[in-house]
This record gives structure tokens, sequence and C-alpha cells, in this order.
């Protein structure tokens, strides 16, 4: 299989969000930045098990700024071969994938690997939109793929269950927990991934139609109310009557 | 005009659709239009959507609808919604929204913003539309700059108003192109809310010590009509089910009732969680971070305060 594997940076769960002063922004200073879960975890390694067993190349794209190398050079050590880079200050999906489809579309990759959605905007809109541009068919939030010839046969999450679909080659797919298992990069992919090629491109003429202006913290919490444990219908009057739940 | 896509599942109309057709109307009236829906394939009285809001219903048929492809209800949907000069398209953000979201915004090369949650305001013809971001921790606001725009509602997050009457369905003529992707199976679990949709989520974590233990947490869903979920590591020991499992990795949802029990809270599991309405938690150790995000909060042994809470609840529900 020839995977092209898409990759975002998201800040980490534990990062304290902040904005700039203007609150138009997030305040990038206090942030550590890391490879989304979903593309790292199990849209990578499972297009990288895919190359173990068949052959085949596994190549990274990401569109951002040099900053972003680091990420991508994680990718690298643990396996992909190569990584492309699209020089850009992504501001909307739209304007990624265009890119992305840009680059693909003279590739002709069998699979293009995604993960469901980033940790920090939730969108999951960027994997549709590639297939779109390519005329391709998509299969979102996939938990399970296995390839017989150029036939997957992949498990789709959805609401309450999983549906199981067959697609032919090409196609875009998107990682859920459980097509893969993570991997730690070790000392000597870390090592090899000095060397690997990253190629860097420059982005194509794409607007942003779609852009976040303003970001305000969500309302304060209350302090919790702590209700006695031998008392559990005053907690159910307070589900009823203040909560209004029940 | 603005456009309202009705998920149906085996012809029947779910609540998410309800949720969706009262946010189309209500983003309508903000910016001076009609809503219409539009209906693929098969449904039960299309009809009835009018009495949310929606002033017509647009209805697809054709083979092929019967089966999810992203490709032919994009490409079904995007026509419809260019043969109607549709000024808005809304989705629900459900496991069908998400997969044609991407596609209609890059087929009608339109702004969209995915999981929103509040009614958009147009104020001097800039369009705006909010939705949670940063698993939870902000609310960013977004600016559309295209004449067409799309948007994913996210569930829960309007509440279904029925307040009009039935609106007149008309046959709409939108060639259904062929799919490539095959349907072979679809297992999901009868006879509950699934967890992306429940109202009342009664969910477990490692406090329990071993799926033995359920019975108490199963007995409480049952008497509240509530649906089952728990923590990463409760799935993960395939203590529970894969599909049970809520947070980052796992399911992201927002109930109007999350009762949380013998669960931690690491900042993995509110990123799912942290959008519910009302949070309960349940825990014998005060220092549980889960605390700090709950409005109600019990510091006792599990499996005295669960039994407890039932049979409280099984009295309220006698009463009510």
């Amino acid at each position: 299989m020839k995977s092209l594997v898409c990759v975002s940076k998201t800040p980490d769960t534990t990062s304290k969000i902040s904005f700039t002063n203007d609150q138009s922004a997030l305040d990038t200073g206090n942030i550590q930045f890391i490879m989304n879960p979903y593309d790292e975890w199990y849209a990578l390694v499972r297009a990288l098990e895919l190359q173990e067993a068949q052959g085949g190349s596994v190549t990274l794209i990401n569109v951002g700024p040099a900053a972003n190398d680091a990420i991508i050079r994680k990718g690298l050590a643990i396996g992909a071969e190569k990584a492309i880079r699209i020089e850009a200050d992504p501001q909307s999906a739209l304007f990624v994938a265009k890119q992305i489809a840009g680059h693909a579309k003279a590739e002709n990759y069998d699979i293009i690997f995604l993960g469901k959605e980033t940790i920090d905007y939730n969108g999951s809109e960027v994997g549709g939109m590639i297939a779109e541009l390519l005329d391709l068919p998509f299969i979102s939030y996939a938990s399970h793929l296995e390839m017989n010839g150029n036939t997957a046969t992949i498990h789709r999450d959805i609401e309450g269950g999983t549906e199981v679909v067959e697609v032919e080659t090409p196609f875009v797919v998107s990682a859920a927990k459980g097509l893969a298992e993570q991997r730690i990069p070790n000392m000597r992919g870390i090592m090899m991934a000095k060397s690997k090629p990253l190629q860097v491109i420059q982005q194509a003429e794409a607007g942003d139609l779609a852009v976040a202006v303003h970001f305000e913290a969500p309302p304060p919490k209350k302090a919790v109310t702590l209700v006695d444990p031998e008392n559990m219908e005053e907690l159910v009057r307070l589900l009823h009557e203040e909560a209004k739940v029940i | 005009m603005v456009l309202v896509f009705a998920e149906s599942q085996k012809g029947q109309f779910k609540k998410s659709a309800f949720e969706a057709v009262t946010y189309g109307a209500k983003t309508a009236h903000a910016i001076g239009t009609e809503c219409h829906v539009l209906v693929l394939g098969k449904a039960d009285d299309p009809s009835s959507l009018g009495t949310y809001g929606a002033k017509k219903i647009h209805q697809v048929e054709g083979a092929g609808l019967e089966e999810f492809d992203s490709q032919v209800f994009g490409t079904v949907i995007a026509a419809a919604a260019i043969k109607l000069s549709a000024e808005v398209v809304i989705l629900n953000h459900s496991a069908k929204g998400k997969a044609l979201i991407g596609r209609l915004a890059a087929r009608l090369d339109a702004g969209s913003v995915a999981g929103v949650n509040a009614v958009p305001t147009v104020e001097n013809g800039v369009f705006k539309v909010k939705k949670n971001v940063f698993s939870g921790k902000a609310i960013a606001t977004y600016q559309i700059k295209s004449d067409v725009k799309v948007l994913s509602l996210m569930g829960n997050a309007i509440r279904p108003e029925a307040s009009g009457s039935a609106a007149p369905v008309e046959k709409l003529d939108v060639a259904v192109p062929s799919g490539r992707v095959k349907v072979k199976s679809v297992n999901t679990v009868e006879g509950t809310v699934p967890l992306p949709e429940a109202e009342l989520v009664v969910s477990a974590g490692r406090g329990m010590k071993g799926p033995e233990n359920w019975g108490i947490i199963e007995e409480l869903a049952g008497v509240l009509g509530a649906t089952t979920a728990c923590s990463r590591p409760v799935a993960d020991s395939g203590w529970r089910p894969h599909h049970e499992h809520v947070g980052q990795t796992g399911i992201a949802i927002r109930p109007n009732l999350y009762i949380a029990i013998g669960i931690s809270g690491a900042i993995q599991h509110l990123a799912g969680v942290n959008s519910s309405k009302k949070i309960v938690v349940i825990n014998k150790d005060p220092e549980a971070p889960f605390f700090k995000a709950a409005d109600y909060g019990v510091v006792g042994d599990l499996f005295e305060v669960v039994p407890r809470l039932t049979e409280a609840l099984k009295a309220f529900k006698a009463n009510h």
C-alpha cells in the first residue's frame, strides 16, 4: 500500500488554555504542542502495519510552520519513511484540505489516513474535504481495518455500535481508537528520523471561509455541592428541583 | 433559505433530527428566511417535521439511499442545496454528519463550522456562530465569510420545540449516484439510547473493583432510564465493551446528567464529559479531581451509596 498519513499538531490535553489580550487567538506561549493522538496512535501506526505486512510506503504530510518539524520528526521516528510539510499558517479546515489534496492529486496514494478529529477543535472535517476534493470514498471513525488485495474491510464507529463496510482502494479513512496500538519511538528510530527526507513545499492559493475570531472562557463553574452519603433522598431532590435534570 | 438534513434510521426520525430542525428554524429566523428540511430515502411521516418549525419538506428517493455512503449522501445534499438556493445547510454532529460536513463544505466551497452549540447571529451582514473548543476549556466564535454556510449541530445542545404544524412534503428530483462503499453489516446495541444521544448517563470506573460488580450500576441506570458508560481503564481491561468508553479517546458526550461513580476524573476523561449540563460525582476519595468539575458530590463508599441512590430514585419515580 502506498499510504499518506495527515498529521496535525494540537495542544497537549493538560495544557492550560489562555488567549491573546484581545481574545482573538490562542496564546501559544505556555502550550506544549503534540502530534494529534488520533493521527499518531492509530492512523500512522495502522499505515505502518500495512506497509510491514505487504510492502509499500508511508509518507507523512503536515500543513503548518517550521515549528511543526519536531512533530513531523516524531512521526518519522515512529517509522514513516518520508515527510512533506506545506509551509502555511492554516486558519481553517478547508484551507488545510485543499493543500493536502493539491499534493495528493498527482501521487496516486492507495490510502489517505488521518485521525478522526483533532483533540483541540474536534471538527472531523478535513478527511471528508480531502475525499471530496479528490473524488474518493471516505470512511470515518474506523476502529478496525483489514486489507485483502485492494479491498478493505473497515469497522466504523456509529451511534451505539459499529458498521462493517467494504471499499476498494483508493480511499480516505479517519482513525478512531482500536485501529492500532500506540507505538513509542525507540532510540534507533529517533536517530534515523534525523536523516529521513522532510520536504517543504509552498502553499497553494486558498482562502479561509470560516475562521475563529474570538475566544472566551466558559462561564465559571459553581463550587461543588456536597451531599451527605447517608441522604440520597436529598441528592434526588436537588437533581429534580434545583438541577431539573430528572 | 436554511436547509436541514433530517437523519432517519430505518425510516424513523430520531431526537437529533428534531433538534436539528428546531435549530434550523431558529437560524432561519436569525437571518430572516425560511427553514426547509431535506429527507433522503423513505421515512415515516416527514410532514411532522413541520411541527419543529420547517415550512417545507423536500424528499429525495432512490436506490442507494438505504445504506450510508458519505459520497452518495454528500452529492445529493449538495445538489439539493444548489437547486433550492440554500444559504445555510445544517447537519447533526453525528456519525453521518461528521462524515458529511467536510464533503459538503468542499463541494459547495462553503465555510463550515462543525459541532456548533448556539444559534448563529447576523449583525451588519456578518455571520457568526459559536462552538466549544479545547475540551470545553473555551468557547470560540467563528465568522463565516462565504455566501453558503455549512454547520453541524452538537447533540443535546438545543431542546426540540414542537410548536408549529405539519408541513407539505414535495418530491425533489435529484440524481442519486451509485456508491463505492458497501455496507456489509450493522451491529448496534438495541433497547438503549446510544451514548452520544443519551440525556442521562451513569458511568463507572476502576473504583468498581471488577466487572462482576456492575449490577448496581445497571440497576441505577435502569431505574433512571439512563445509558451506561465507563472510563478508559475499565474499557481497556475488558470489564466493559469498547463502545461504553467515554473520554478523550472514547466518545465525547454532553448529556443533561452525568453520574460518575468510582472515577477519579483524569483530565482525559473530563475532556469527554465536562460539557455535560450537570455532573454528579460519587467517590470515596475526597481529593478526587473530579469533584472540582462536579455540580454535586457524594464522598462515600460507592457500594453503599449507589444502592441507596437507586432506592431513593425508585421512591421518587413512584411519586412522579
